[in-house]
């Protein structure tokens, strides 16, 4: 008898999303259910129809959002990932498991941000604008041991991180800016990307320092927008409308986070979240990183990509800078063609979803910036917090 | 005004004292940096939490820490960041490897940003914030 798995057990069937933008002034949960009535006309399926839904725990439409303005279908299973981007592929593995385990036959998963800087509209910490904007000033938990010393948000948590990696290897600013570069080169193909205007090594390496070693330019842009991708099972995939993408693998694993530097380096990286998800995946699978056609990693940061190629195996550890030197992550023939979206550096920050939804287009076949011949692409959630990843398959 | 700029935090964020981790803050307060110490098998451990990770021992004791260590990794914060820190950009970040092998994350009050190193011995002093809470923070060690 085989292992129970979510091994193909189920396919993205539908994929829907708003216009990408700075600022679109409009709510998250407007956005949301635009990109959900998309995703569920793309897969030709009623949005009365959906009974399980999955979203990001900070997601502030929630399923009674949703059941107020979709009339109501009947839920049988909403759950939420927990950590962030760190779940932005784990969301398809718990909507897969659903399908699997047969608590959900249509499952919607989606993501709404108003992240654009002028896109704040309360107090709440994720109600839009950046976060670390309106933190307390009185902190109860773990941002109470690093933000009363200046370091307030995720892109200086990162730095560090960063840092480290160039403490250790001698991971340089010209490999930060071949994946600014690269992913820059395939937004100017994508008609949705938010930052299409062509970008240099020197325009990277002249952008201002935000937190060494982060340039302006090694940040994902803050944006508007949101994403819905709709699951269901395999079986059933393979007679609606468009072109499945099946999850032919999927894992989380769990580790450090980026706001808690105290325990982060406590464990050895081997046993950090991404190296724990990158192990179940190639094993569930039956592949390994020479398997896959097209890859997105979770690029809030560029040397957070370059970390995540050795996390999940593409390359040895130390080795991701040299990895992505002379266009080693470019469509259409880099060593691994990665974000062809543009990502999040150029394309748009829907916390990683819109990535996502730029995999399923590849196994489609409908990429702006398409491989030939895709069969298999990887997608990663952020690999600086408990996260997860899948492997989607034509 | 904005709707960003009403909310956007003015203060000084201060750590709001826990069950976990008060006689961390009542020992700063006193000019001593402590961590816990598991009582079972002698592991250091920071952040404060109720069992030890590596005997999962429930038993502890605070200790006085030599206060020294070496920046293991750092950042120079150039700006974004709150208002109650802009006057001072930019400003390091270290994280600091202490004697005990614990990992601490602070500032070097003394270090220009282009002189901060990855190795750097550095040792704790002591900066009151409110009547409640002193921050740990670091100096140079000059050989």
């Amino acid at each position: 008898m085989s292992q129970a798995t979510i091994r193909d057990k189920a396919a993205i069937v539908g994929i829907g999303q708003t216009p990408f933008s700075r600022s679109l002034a409009r709510s998250e949960y407007d956005m949301a259910l635009e990109a959900i009535l998309a995703a569920c006309a793309d897969a030709g399926i009623s949005p009365r129809d959906v009974d399980g839904t999955v979203r990001y725990d900070m997601e502030t439409t929630d399923e009674e959002n949703l059941l107020a303005a979709l009339g109501n279908p009947c839920l049988r299973y909403f759950v939420s990932s927990a950590w962030g981007g760190g779940g932005s592929a784990s969301v398809i593995v718990l909507a897969a498991a659903a399908i699997a385990a047969g608590m959900a036959s249509t499952v919607l998963v989606y993501r709404s941000r108003a992240r654009g800087k002028e896109s704040a509209y309360g107090k709440g910490a994720h109600l839009g604008g950046r976060y670390w904007e309106r933190l307390d000033t009185a902190l109860p938990g773990l941002n109470s041991w690093h933000v009363p010393h200046g370091l307030v948000g995720a892109f200086q948590e990162m730095a560090m991180i960063a840092m480290r990696h160039r403490i250790e290897y001698g991971t340089t600013d010209d490999h930060y800016a071949e994946v600014a570069v690269t992913f820059r080169a395939h937004a100017a193909r994508n008609p949705h990307a938010v930052m299409r205007t062509p970008m240099t090594i020197a325009d990277h390496h002249a952008s201002r320092m935000i937190s060494d070693p982060l340039r302006l330019l090694d940040c994902c842009i803050e944006t508007d927008g949101a994403v819905a991708l709709l699951v269901t099972s395999s079986e059933r995939a393979r007679d609606l409308r468009q072109r499945p993408a099946y999850v032919l693998a999927g894992a989380m694993g769990g580790g450090g986070h980026h706001i808690r530097l105290s325990t982060l380096y406590e464990r050895t990286r081997r046993d950090d979240g991404a190296p724990r998800a990158a192990r179940q995946l190639w094993a569930m699978a039956g592949a390994g990183p020479e398997d896959v056609d097209v890859a997105f990693f979770y690029d809030f940061f560029t040397p957070l990509v370059i970390m995540a190629l050795e996390d999940y195996g593409f390359a040895q550890p130390g080795e991701g800078g040299p990895f992505v030197e002379r266009g080693g992550l470019a469509w259409p023939d880099g060593r691994l063609v990665c974000n062809t979206n543009g990502g999040q550096l150029s394309e748009a920050f829907i916390h990683g979803f819109n990535n996502t939804a730029e995999a399923v287009r590849q196994i489609r076949g409908t990429s702006t910036a398409q491989v030939g011949g895709c069969e298999i692409a990887f997608v990663a959630g952020g690999n600086t917090d408990p996260t997860g990843a899948v492997l989607l398959r034509r | 005004m904005t709707v960003r700029d009403a909310i956007r935090t003015r203060g000084l964020p201060l750590p709001l004292p826990m069950r976990d981790n008060e006689p961390f803050h009542d020992a700063a307060r006193h000019g001593e940096l402590v961590f816990q110490r598991c009582a079972a098998c002698a592991t250091f451990r920071h952040y404060p939490r109720p069992i030890c990770p590596a005997c999962l021992s429930r038993d502890h004791t605070w200790e006085r820490s030599t206060g020294r260590g070496t920046v293991w990794t750092w950042t120079v914060v150039r700006g974004p960041t709150l208002p109650a820190f802009e006057a001072k950009l930019p400003y390091n970040v270290v994280d600091v490897l202490m004697d005990e092998g614990v990992h601490f994350v602070s500032e070097v009050l003394d270090c220009p940003p282009g002189e901060i190193r990855a190795g750097m011995p550095v040792e704790a002093v002591f900066v009151p914030a409110s009547a409640e809470i002193t921050l740990v923070k670091f100096r140079r060690v000059r050989a």
